[in-house]
């Protein structure tokens, strides 16, 4: 084991380009800026191609271009620089171009503050860009899943021709933490792409397109899109459960708010008081089996998100009403201690006890 | 009988959807020939535009890339930088290039991004209707300028070239017609130059073809080619704006 | 584990201070995590980072309520001292800064950091300085691990690699010699 410390944004990088990603194009945003800079430092000495593009909406089309071009391409952004790329999103969605998406999540809406926060789960796991699409989400609570992440998102990519999000926040990108490395993956190893433009006449050219006006093509277009996504959700779903087996109060959260509900949920357990903890991975398909489960034994569920409730409408919807699922919140940029957690996890469980009294 | 004719094979079977009298067509086969006459058909990829054009890739007989509106030199930028031994060409209206995309198209010159752009001005948006576009001249009706452009409104047109060649970086910009036969000569020199400039790695090269639209400008074709000989090359004059070949800067 | 949040203004090596016990850290074989505050404050201003060390799977990164405080200056030390956890230790830049923080559940070192890394040859070392102190308290790294790391920073610069020992060996004399209030 040989462990380096590294920014979460070094370890994107780094998962990235372990995994044959050679483009990169990106726009400076606080606070992901260390990710094009360490992009623009590294990708001309491995082959690869690195352009600080003039808008975040240029640099999502520049991977539209060489991702169809057949080359495992990138971009990053934080909230409103990511709200930019939905455009260039929903186009690469409908013309099936893999590639890999990187918001380290800041607080808004607006122009909002560069701090952390998590209020992007909506845009990221229903849609963001118009029409009927998804993109595949993996949310790292960790600088070395930071890392595996994103190298794991580019073979999700190619596997299943859709745009990968990897949703972080702030924390994420600044926190430092020891990581290993996967090896360097040769390019050859890489399966080609017999869709890819990459110079082709007569009958072997090939077409990307995300204009189909033709009624009784666009329905099928979309519906295997959606078959994709039924495949993806049932292959891809990720959760990590922590003391969950006899949990009366279920705690749940993504990123690094879930590390801290696991500090919160450990000193609840000193407290007597049996918590566990449920941390999707991925958002998108979103692992709402976990959630059925957890559901027959425990009393209360408590979501808790940097932001004013957003994946606790997929927790309701998983739950299905069986249990009570209650909701703690930070914005702005403040990030809750475990102190506030274990007392809002205490005044879910007091309210499902008398929930059950009504 | 002798052949004296034969369409180029860099251009599929489809039927143009454009209306009739429109120039459009023409440039494709220009764009298609040149590129079928400098032997490049193999490492062509294009990018189609939103607009008139947007089928682009149904006609053109290479790899093609439809873009999103306006972003069609940043999906080149993505291809070429990956890429840079193909032939990558861009086919742009008035509204996609200068209006929605005028960011990347000014971007993508100032980084002398080895790419052709073939610009299409016919001074009007064609597909959605007939509405004013940057390069509307002054005077001119569009549906949402009923009694012309008006530039205590509208302001003023937008000359592509005459910004673009401000830049350091751009090799070639010519601005050429197609209202005549000789004009459309020029033109097809014009785009095989630029053609040929990006298969020798020399940079970035830009061609505005002014193209008539008679559906939109209310004219019949004869009279469109007539208005874009008196008016529209009075507002965008024809001619060399850079070629660093000759020197010119 | 060990919380340790280090705090004072940019330029005072506050954050490379930070990384360095982190990799010391690492180089034990322990779990780390390094987390600075970013914001428009990292423009100058004030600077500061938290660091944990410790032997199990760190959960929260967050150091709110740290067992450690290193001021460098005076306004770090009096925005965070009130934060330190009940019985928790505070290292303070005395050069900088009084050492009153109004409370009598910790243990507050008044250590002179600056007037010592001049004595050591640079007032830049002054956050080594402060490093020795603190392994000199807790314990928390080998001083083997923090001289590694730092001479594997300064590799090629002898002249600093001496510097920065020096001050390293001062600030745990500094302790010895009675800086605790």
């Amino acid at each position: 084991m040989s462990k380096i410390l590294l920014h979460g944004t070094e370890a994107i990088c780094e998962g990235a380009i372990r995994n044959g990603c050679r483009a990169f194009f990106g726009y400076p945003i606080t606070p992901q800026n260390e990710v094009p800079e360490y992009m623009s430092a590294v990708m001309p000495k491995i082959g690869g191609v690195f352009v600080q593009a003039e808008s975040e909406v240029a640099a999502i089309n520049m991977v539209y271009g060489a991702g169809g071009a057949g080359v495992r391409a990138m971009t990053s952004s934080s909230s409103p620089g990511i709200s930019l790329k939905q455009e260039g999103i929903s186009y690469i969605a409908c013309a099936r171009i893999p590639c890999v998406v990187v918001n380290i999540m800041r607080a808004g809406p607006g122009l909002g503050g560069i701090l952390p926060a998590q209020g992007d789960y909506f845009q990221a796991t229903k849609g963001g860009g118009h029409g009927d699409y998804h993109l595949l989400v993996l949310a790292p609570s960790s600088v070395q899943e930071a890392c595996d992440f994103t190298y794991r998102a580019f073979d999700l990519a190619d596997k299943y021709r859709v745009p990968v999000m990897i949703l972080a926040d702030g924390m994420i990108g600044q926190l430092m933490e020891p990581v290993e490395l996967p090896p360097m993956r040769a390019l050859s190893d890489i399966p080609k792409k017999d869709w890819a433009t990459d110079g082709g006449y007569g009958e072997n050219r090939r077409v990307l397109n995300s204009l189909i006006i033709k009624p009784e093509e666009l329905e099928p277009h979309v519906n295997e899109m959606q078959r994709t996504y039924d495949e993806i959700a049932a292959n891809e779903k990720m959760c990590e459960k922590f003391m969950t087996d006899d949990a009366e109060i279920v705690i749940t959260a993504y990123g690094t708010v879930a590390r801290i509900c696991k500090s919160a949920a450990k000193t609840l357990r000193k407290q007597g008081i049996k918590a566990g903890v449920i941390r999707p991975i991925t958002l998108y398909p979103f692992p709402s089996e976990a959630y059925e489960e957890a559901a027959n034994g425990a009393k209360a569920f408590l979501t808790v998100e940097l932001s004013l409730g957003q994946m606790v409408e997929d927790v309701r919807l998983s739950v299905n009403g069986k249990k009570p699922v209650y909701f703690y919140g930070r914005t702005g940029g403040n990030v809750m201690d475990e102190e506030e957690i274990v007392q809002a996890a205490k005044d879910a469980l007091a309210k499902a006890e008398l929930a059950k009294e009504v | 009988m002798a052949k004296v004719f034969q369409k180029t094979k860099m251009l599929t079977d489809a039927h143009l959807h454009y209306c009739p009298g429109c120039t459009h067509g023409i440039v494709h086969r220009l764009v298609a020939e040149s590129i079928e006459e400098l032997g490049l058909q193999d490492k062509a990829i294009g990018i189609a535009p939103v607009g008139c054009a947007v089928f682009a890739y149904d006609y053109f007989n290479c790899d093609m890339q439809e873009a999103a509106h306006g972003r069609a030199p940043a999906v080149a930028t993505g291809i070429k930088r990956c890429l840079p031994d193909r032939l990558v060409f861009v086919y742009q209206g008035d509204g996609d290039l200068a209006s929605i995309g005028m960011a990347e198209t000014v971007h993508a010159a100032a980084r002398g991004e080895n790419i052709t752009i073939i610009f299409i001005n016919n001074s009007i948006y064609g597909m959605t209707g007939g509405q004013m576009a940057p390069t509307t001249l002054i005077g001119q009706k569009a549906t949402t300028c009923q009694n012309g452009r008006d530039p205590a409104v509208n302001g003023y047109p937008i000359r592509v070239c005459e910004l673009l060649a401000t830049l350091d970086a751009p090799y070639y910009i010519e601005r050429v017609s197609t209202h005549d036969v000789k004009h459309v000569l020029a033109a097809k020199k014009a785009i095989k130059k630029a053609l040929r400039f990006q298969a020798e790695g020399r940079g970035y090269s830009f061609v505005e073809v002014l193209v008539s639209c008679p559906t939109n400008w209310h004219m019949k074709p004869i009279e469109a080619l007539r208005f874009m000989a008196e008016e529209t090359s009075k507002t965008f004059p024809l001619g060399v704006y850079r070629d660093k070949s000759e020197g010119r800067e | 584990m060990i919380r340790i949040l280090l705090a004072g203004q940019g330029g005072q090596g506050v954050l490379s201070a930070g990384k360095m016990l982190a990799e010391s850290g690492l180089w034990e074989g322990k779990e780390v995590s390094y987390l600075p505050a970013y914001g428009p404050e990292m423009r100058g201003g004030t600077a500061n980072c938290s660091v944990i060390i410790s032997d199990e799977e760190i959960a929260s990164p967050l150091c709110n309520n740290p067992d450690v405080l290193i001021a460098m200056n005076g306004p770090s030390f009096h925005k965070f001292a009130p934060r330190v956890r009940s019985g928790g230790i505070v290292i303070v830049n005395g050069s900088l800064s009084d050492c009153y923080a109004g409370r009598d559940d910790i243990s507050v070192y008044d250590i002179a950091a600056n007037d010592i890394a001049m004595q050591a040859g640079d007032i830049r070392s002054a956050n080594n300085v402060i490093l020795g102190a603190l392994c000199q308290i807790t314990h928390i790294v080998k001083d083997k691990s923090i001289i590694n790391c730092l001479n594997e920073k300064f590799v090629g610069k002898p002249a600093l690699m001496e510097i920065n020992a020096r001050a390293f060996e001062l600030g745990k004399a500094a302790v010895e010699s009675g800086g605790e209030r």
